[in-house]
């Protein structure tokens, strides 16, 4: 019996969630507007409380999954009894309303994460936070319950069996991507409330960045990690070998990244100077707006992509109406309340805190010029003024020339010094590095395939300039004082700065120096490409749990090697929805991917086979996860996890 | 003037300035690289440019796809139901391509009228006719209903 209703108290958990939501955002508000400590106290119970409701209802949802329920619309549209069961656990979130669900139970999760690892925040601080994010969850709960309940019935025509989960989901990357990218998108919610916090309570001092610092950077390295892992699931998952198309969908992802990015510098000069106050609660705004836009983006159907599920235009205007709303109070408490916490601070032309504003303007144009690439066609569409689409040549003739200068600035600031600093300090600590980095960055490419090109030279002279520049430093720091004497937050913007080198160095090379050979082939027969041979050895049909398959069988040799190794590209038919796919074969290693794809039948015993040689492809991904390890890394900082004692306690501003 | 306002004074007229290039920048960047949809009615209607990279789309007419026997070059028809426009396309053809099925081409117009394409994008999804197209199709007087076909 009690199993029947597994949907229904879920639904019913999801109504409580909303009433919890509700009294968190309004009591504690009001309480830390009229000084009661008693409504104050209401936010972290209710924060908890909130999560707990929210993650019953999502695991109901789950239960109905694995349980094969299909009277539940949700289960029945997206699952099917011969799913296996890791995949019917990632169907809860690879459909509309489920992803909803789980962008609320991140919400919550990270309101409850406030709740519990804030206690050295004062009372009206964390009233306030946890009031923000409540107001937060009363939006999405409202809409998930309005618009996209996940446990809708489908009585009494109950279907014998699901329509499946669309085959192009059904993979690793749907279990790990969505949650991991979700985190990244809703943690930005925690340093939203923090700055729609401090204007309330007109307190933005050093220590309010230290406890948004720690916040920003865990959802960045969230958000870093997940957009890493989209870019290398459709790189495989495709079976084209693209790692990043500029679709709106990536770059809705993009956008949060990059003012997230911008925002933890700007954050370090405030900490370390006061400086930038309102700017940076500017960007702290932006940030989730833009996590919300990408939300918007993705969720409201006027995209088509296969990240869109959802087709109803009631909720693509929700979420534009939660968008406005969201926006525009924060930008109008912004407006009222910016010039109470901002005081200017000098400094010098030359010196960290005009690299990092020099910094933040070149990421914010980034952001500007990839949003209106990403929203002109959306808006023109919208005025009736025609169907335009924006091509990749449009992002990368902005967006690498501006990374470029990026660089160059990115490559000083680590080793200036904050307020000011001589000029012939500066050169001299450089000199070395940059002529290093132009010689090596220009004469790599020779060595390594003989064909000169200006793109890899430009990306290796960058990449080098970024990393040259921080070992100097790391060696004359040695000497002076020792690496131990090194805090943890300095390794992190170490492993930072390197990780971006990394990506640079991976995109600038499989970018120019891929191989990609769309040939026809028939067992027997054979092909070059990029010194290896590739032999079609045979060609088989089998079945798999839900699908039939054509492999091809590949062996590879590098030429000259004696040994070689098979490689099984599959060619699938999905029976549920009798759609095919393309299971690429990959031979992956540091210095280059071989990629094997099976295109179409010909018909007549041969294949079209999609061949190509990826060199160094895997460094973009493994750039992400050294960024996202370096801010995760200064997190982990000493003075991060000073109590209470050094905070003082009683200058809690309750004004 | 002090000091500090000069400073600030400095920051606001170099961002202003960094701000006005790069959104002049921005729409010299997209105007020369917007690509504009037309549907086959367009086209046939002489709208669209010769030689410039062009978008268009329709379903692929039952029984036109042709493939060469020797390589990968490959011959189909793009149809509104009105209008026909002929493409061609050297590669690897999506999974989801198929006759009777909606696409949308990346490519340009040649002085015959054919459309020779850099691009084949089939949605992942059965029963789709590009909005694109449905809504060329309205927009001459057609409904897209009468197709048989289900709309985004």
């Amino acid at each position: 019996m009690l199993i029947q209703m597994i949907p229904e108290i879920g639904h019913f958990a999801l109504i409580l969630a909303l009433l919890m939501a509700l009294v968190q955002a309004l009591m504690p508000l009001a309480g830390a507007a009229t000084r009661r400590p008693l409504w104050m106290a209401y936010a972290r119970p209710m924060a908890a409380g909130q999560f707990g409701f929210v993650l019953l209802a999502f695991l109901c949802l789950s239960a109905s999954y694995l349980l094969d329920d299909f009277s539940v619309a949700n289960v029945a549209n997206n699952s099917n009894s011969l799913l296996p069961w890791y995949y019917k656990v990632s169907a809860v979130w690879g459909n509309h309303e489920g992803s909803m669900l789980l962008w609320i139970l991140m919400l919550a999760g990270w309101s409850f994460a406030v709740a519990c690892f804030s206690r050295d925040l004062p009372e009206a601080m964390l009233a306030r936070v946890l009031g923000i994010m409540g107001l937060i969850s009363i939006g999405f709960l409202a809409f998930i319950l309005i618009t996209s309940n996940p446990f809708e019935r489908l009585l009494p025509n109950v279907p014998g069996d699901g329509a499946d989960l669309n085959p192009l989901l059904q993979d690793f990357g749907l279990i790990i991507h969505p949650p991991t990218l979700y985190m990244g998108y809703v943690g930005f919610s925690v340093v939203f409330a923090f700055a729609i916090a401090a204007l309330l309570g007109g307190r933005l001092d050093a220590a309010w960045t230290r406890w948004a610092r720690p916040w920003t950077n865990i959802a960045w390295a969230f958000l870093t990690v997940g957009i890493a892992l989209g870019s290398w699931w459709a790189y495989y998952e495709l079976g084209w070998g693209g790692w990043w198309f500029w679709d709106p969908v990536e770059n809705a992802s993009l956008l949060p990244w990059l003012a997230g990015t911008a925002l933890i510098h700007s954050l370090a000069v405030t900490e370390k100077r006061g400086a930038f106050k309102s700017w940076t609660v500017l960007l702290a705004i932006s940030t989730f707006s833009l996590s919300l836009l990408g939300t918007f983006l993705v969720r409201s159907g006027v995209l088509t992509s296969v990240h869109a599920f959802a087709n109803d235009p009631s909720r693509g205007f929700f979420i534009l109406m939660l968008l406005g709303v969201t926006v525009g109070l924060s930008l109008l408490v912004f407006a009222l309340r910016a010039p109470r916490v901002s005081h200017a601070v000098g400094f010098n032309w030359l010196s960290r805190d005009a690299l990092l504003l020099i910094n933040n303007i070149l990421l914010i144009i980034m952001t500007v010029t990839v949003l209106l690439g990403t929203v002109y066609p959306l808006l023109l569409d919208a005025l009736g003024m025609g169907k335009i689409s924006v091509g990749p040549p449009y992002f990368n003739a902005l967006f690498v020339p501006l990374t470029v200068v990026l660089c160059l600035f990115m490559g000083l600031g680590p080793v200036s010094r904050w307020k000011r600093m001589a000029t012939g300090e500066l050169w001299r600590r450089l000199a070395l590095a940059g002529l290093a980095a132009l010689v090596i960055g220009i004469l790599a490419p020779l060595l390594y395939g003989g064909e000169w090109n200006l793109w890899v030279s430009l990306g290796l002279v960058s990449a080098l300039w970024l990393v040259l520049p921080i070992l100097r430093d790391l060696y004359d720091k040695s000497r002076k004082t020792g690496l131990r004497r090194l805090s943890l937050a300095y390794w992190g913007m170490v492993l930072g700065h390197l990780g971006v080198a990394v990506t640079i160095v991976g995109v600038a090379v499989v970018s120019n120096y891929s191989v990609e050979r769309n040939v026809r082939l028939a067992p027997g027969d054979s092909v070059q490409v990029a010194g290896y041979e590739f032999a079609m050895t045979d060609l088989q049909a089998r079945r798999g749990p839900n699908f039939l398959a054509d492999t091809a069988t590949f062996e590879v040799r590098r030429e000259g090697a004696t040994r070689s190794f098979t490689m099984a590209p599959e060619k699938r038919l999905y029976l549920a929805r009798g759609m095919p796919m393309t299971q690429v074969a990959l031979r992956p290693g540091l210095f280059r991917d071989l990629y094997v794809a099976m295109g179409e039948d010909l018909e007549d015993g041969s294949w079209a086979i999609r061949i190509q040689y990826k060199p160094f492809v895997r460094w973009l991904w493994l750039g992400g996860l050294l960024m996202a390890a370096g801010g995760v890394l200064a997190v982990a900082d000493r003075r991060y996890r000073r109590r209470r004692a050094t905070a003082p306690a009683g200058k809690e501003a309750l004004a | 003037m002090t000091p500090k306002r000069k400073q600030k004074l400095f920051v606001i007229l170099g961002l202003v300035s960094l701000a006005a290039i790069a959104i002049g920048l921005t729409l010299y960047a997209l105007r020369s690289n917007i690509n504009l949809f037309f549907s086959p009615i367009q086209i046939a209607a002489g709208e669209a440019p010769i030689d410039r990279q062009i978008r268009a789309g329709g379903m692929v007419k039952e029984g036109s796809v042709t493939r060469n026997r020797d390589s990968l070059d490959v011959e189909f028809v793009v149809t509104d139901f009105v209008e026909d426009l002929a493409v061609r396309y050297s590669g690897i053809l999506p999974d989801l391509f198929r006759e009777g099925q909606g696409v949308v081409v990346v490519g340009r117009l040649t002085e015959e009228g054919v459309l020779r394409a850099d691009e084949v994008l089939a949605r992942h999804d059965e029963n789709y006719m590009p909005t694109e197209v449905a809504e060329a199709l309205e927009a001459a007087g057609y409904s897209p209903a009468d197709y048989g076909v289900k709309l985004d």
